[in-house]
């Protein structure tokens, strides 16, 4: 009874929607995205606190970490990305099952950030593919639950694979 | 003069080229054909007794000849008294020994050094890069160092 009610109170009387496959496929992957945590430097701290309960997470059904890459959905490349560790990120982005998307978290993985020296890669865009990037030193949780918003905007529109 | 300088000056004069002291902790700067001696000799002295090796610097004097200096700090846990000995090292042949013979704790310290200087360390027992990545040429805390050389293992050079 209540159920109906509720159902009726959404799509009205008729008790069903029409939409493209595509949009309700996006839809579904936005609100499930599992994250892969790459973490390597300071901006980890940052990146604890906004997936701890402060920040909530799993309102955007984005809050379950998963630490093997043939499980995750989104790469979250987090702090310094020096040229000694790049193969290693590489080889997890490849080893990541489609669809995928990878976030840059920090401005090291933006841009290299301060370090433009021997050691540091200038911005992970040189070695994969980067779908948001989030600047900041570290970047304010905002920052961040705006960058995923805008994750979730994009995967809603794009072409969906299946 | 601090007591240890002075200890250490009274037996090995011939290797001490200057010393100097500030807010109680001592510098002693020696020869480098006299660090294996000097080192066992503070070890084991019951009046300085320096147990542990707390770190192994290396320095680029860039123009000045010798031109790098390789720095060791030592620490006595019983007396509670530091001690920092410095060697001048050569550019035309960086080598001083190593002192994994007296602390296995230099290991890794002295793989720094030759990682980052390119100051090798004779006797040591497993001398590779401890940073940087085989086939990194050069040795980047050089001053000679280009600052702006990039050299990637995988990826553009950017």
């Amino acid at each position: 009874m209540g159920l109906r009610k509720t159902v009726t109170g959404i799509f009205g009387q008729e008790s069903f929607v029409t939409t493209r496959l595509d949009s309700a496929i996006g839809w579904a992957r936005k609100y499930s995205l599992f994250l892969y945590p790459f973490v390597t430097a300071c901006c980890g701290m940052e990146y604890m606190s906004i997936s701890c309960a402060h920040y909530d997470l799993d309102r955007f059904g984005a809050a379950l970490p998963r630490f093997s890459p043939r499980q995750a959905d989104v790469l979250m490349v987090v702090g310094t990305i020096s040229h000694k560790i790049a193969p290693v990120l590489h080889r997890i982005y490849e080893q990541m099952t489609e669809p995928k998307w990878v976030v840059a978290f920090g401005v090291c993985t933006c841009t290299g950030g301060f370090y433009d020296n021997y050691a540091t890669v200038q911005g992970i865009d040189t070695i994969i593919p980067v779908d948001i990037y989030i600047p900041g030193c570290p970047p304010n949780p905002h920052t961040f639950l705006q960058g995923l918003m805008m994750l979730q905007e994009k995967i809603q529109k794009q072409k969906q694979e299946y | 003069m601090g007591k240890a300088t002075e200890i250490i000056r009274e037996k090995f004069t011939e290797f001490i080229l200057d010393h100097h002291e500030n807010g109680g902790d001592e510098t002693v700067i020696i020869k480098p054909e006299g660090l294996l001696k000097v080192a066992k000799f503070i070890k084991t002295h019951p009046e300085l007794d320096f147990n542990i090796l707390m770190d192994i610097a290396g320095v680029d004097y860039l123009g000045r000849e010798p031109r790098f200096e390789v720095v060791y700090h030592f620490y006595s846990m019983r007396r509670k008294a530091r001690l920092r000995i410095k060697l001048p090292v050569s550019e035309t042949d960086p080598e001083v020994d190593t002192l994994t013979v007296y602390w296995k704790g230099a290991d890794w310290y002295e793989r720094e050094v030759w990682d980052m200087f390119g100051v090798r360390f004779r006797g040591h027992p497993n001398l590779k890069r401890i940073l940087m990545y085989d086939g990194f040429e050069g040795h980047p805390l050089r001053k000679d160092y280009p600052f702006n050389k990039r050299q990637p293992r995988i990826g553009p050079i950017n």
